[in-house]
């Protein structure tokens, strides 16, 4: 097969490997990619990337220790997870085509935004307290189980809230914590 | 005596309220700042020549031990405000309460980036589960295979269980007894007698059946079998008395074939 070809066929393949859901959790891991694409896989999502831009979509890579200082290493690739996510943003009335009301994704920055202020963990009395500041008591409670499904938090035995891969993924948490600072 | 009792009740509760402090900054997420770590340390130091028991020391062990999970605390949230992330929690709270639902809404769809997934059923899916749907047995008829049915307890006679294959008609250890009997009156040359002379039988069935129970003759020391090679024939020689000790080390397994073709020429052999 021509080198053009393989590329082009690797890219189709890729692609149908991150839209389509095959797991509990969208994207894939990058062993699993290295599996189904072979060791160049890193080219192919780039190349895939590059193509997905004119459609404002992009291949985000989410690093299992973080954002590494430096450029990753192949181990850190092979278990990262990459999602296809919006490259910019959406408006008020897409957000409400996906499902979402104007106090639930409200609802869901102030529990993010005190999350991260508490340095990763908040007590979900706390947050909840925040949040019958301005939503409906019966709301409250129901709101966070809806995040903790989504994958947005997730609440452990102590009962603090924190962080949860879909906020890893979908969030840029400092420009978020910007853009509440400077308004 | 009193007055070092008394101490020592004061020491115990000072101890007990420091690691309730720090447990309570390490649960709550509180500052850990909070916790004045020089002061307890000399609380510490002034109660640690009092302790003498065990149960007293594990006390100032325990302590010393949530000092040190609140120092490393502390040590975290110095590297975290030193972070681009770092922003003051009350200001944060302040912000939160003060700005209208559309404001905080739009902060959040500026720095949100929603996942892209596709759920869609393909036409090989859909193929495959049409295939599936028509091999698959109506509900109606899988539960009528897995119902048990409850019936009234009756009686039945010992006739009609054996011809329903429920029991045998006799037990297999006299059937084998009786099996040798005949083997032992069947016996001709030289105490022994051909293996399908023995084993022949009018059908296929029985012949297949009567194989299968000489194979239980030889097995439980009942009867022996004697090849020769030359010659091509299997006799078979019974015991007189059964041998309940079994050579394991000359043990050996003789397979022999009945099947439909040796049994006609047998039959054949035998109308000759």
């Amino acid at each position: 097969m021509r080198k053009k070809t393989y590329y082009a066929t690797q890219i189709k393949r890729a692609a149908h490997l991150l839209f389509f859901k095959s797991h509990r959790k969208p994207g894939m891991k990058g062993w699993e990619l290295k599996k189904k694409l072979g060791a160049s896989y890193p080219r192919i999502l780039a190349l895939l990337n590059s193509n997905l831009d004119k459609l404002d979509l992009q291949v985000k890579t989410i690093f299992e220790e973080g954002v590494p200082e430096t450029k990753p290493t192949q181990e850190q690739l092979d278990r990262a997870r990459f999602y296809v996510t919006l490259r910019g943003s959406i408006t008020s009335k897409e957000s409400k085509m996906m499902g979402w009301r104007i106090d639930d994704i409200a609802g869901l920055t102030v529990t993010i935004a005190t999350v991260i202020a508490k340095k990763g963990r908040a007590p979900r009395e706390e947050v909840e307290r925040l949040l019958r500041d301005k939503l409906p008591n019966w709301r409250v409670s129901s709101n966070i189980d809806r995040y903790i499904r989504a994958g947005y938090i997730d609440e452990d035995e102590k009962g603090n809230l924190y962080l949860d891969w879909r906020t890893r993924a979908e969030v840029e948490e400092k420009t978020l914590l910007d853009l509440l600072m400077t308004k | 005596m009193s007055a070092i009792k008394k101490k020592k009740r004061l020491g115990k509760e000072h101890l007990h309220r420091v690691i309730d402090l720090c447990r309570s900054v390490h649960e709550k997420g509180l500052d850990p700042f909070l916790v004045e770590v020089d002061d307890i340390i000399e609380i510490i130091q002034t109660y640690f020549p009092e302790w003498d028991n065990p149960e007293e020391l594990c006390l100032d062990a325990e302590t010393v031990h949530q000092l040190a999970s609140t120092i490393k605390l502390q040590s975290e949230w110095v590297k975290h405000r030193s972070t681009s992330l770092y922003t003051d929690p009350f200001l944060i709270e302040e912000k939160l309460r003060k700005l209208p639902l559309e404001e905080i809404e739009a902060i959040f769809l500026n720095s949100w980036h929603p996942i892209v997934e596709l759920e869609q059923i393909s036409a090989k899916s859909l193929a495959d589960s049409v295939k599936y749907w028509q091999n698959l047995v109506p509900l109606h008829q899988r539960w009528q295979n897995s119902t048990q049915f409850q019936t009234e307890a009756g009686t039945t006679t010992f006739e009609e269980l054996v011809k329903q294959q429920i029991i045998a008609k006799e037990e297999f250890s006299n059937e084998l007894e009786q099996f040798w009997m005949e083997l032992r009156a069947k016996k001709v040359d030289d105490e022994k007698i051909e293996y399908w002379d023995f084993i022949g039988a009018p059908t296929y069935e029985e012949t297949v059946e009567r194989a299968y129970m000489t194979s239980f003759l030889v097995t439980y020391g009942y009867a022996t079998l004697e090849v020769d090679r030359l010659e091509e024939m299997v006799f078979i020689k019974p015991f007189k008395k059964p041998r309940q000790k079994v050579d394991l080390k000359q043990a050996a397994s003789l397979p022999i074939a009945v099947s439909f073709n040796d049994w006609s020429s047998w039959k054949e052999g035998v109308k000759k």
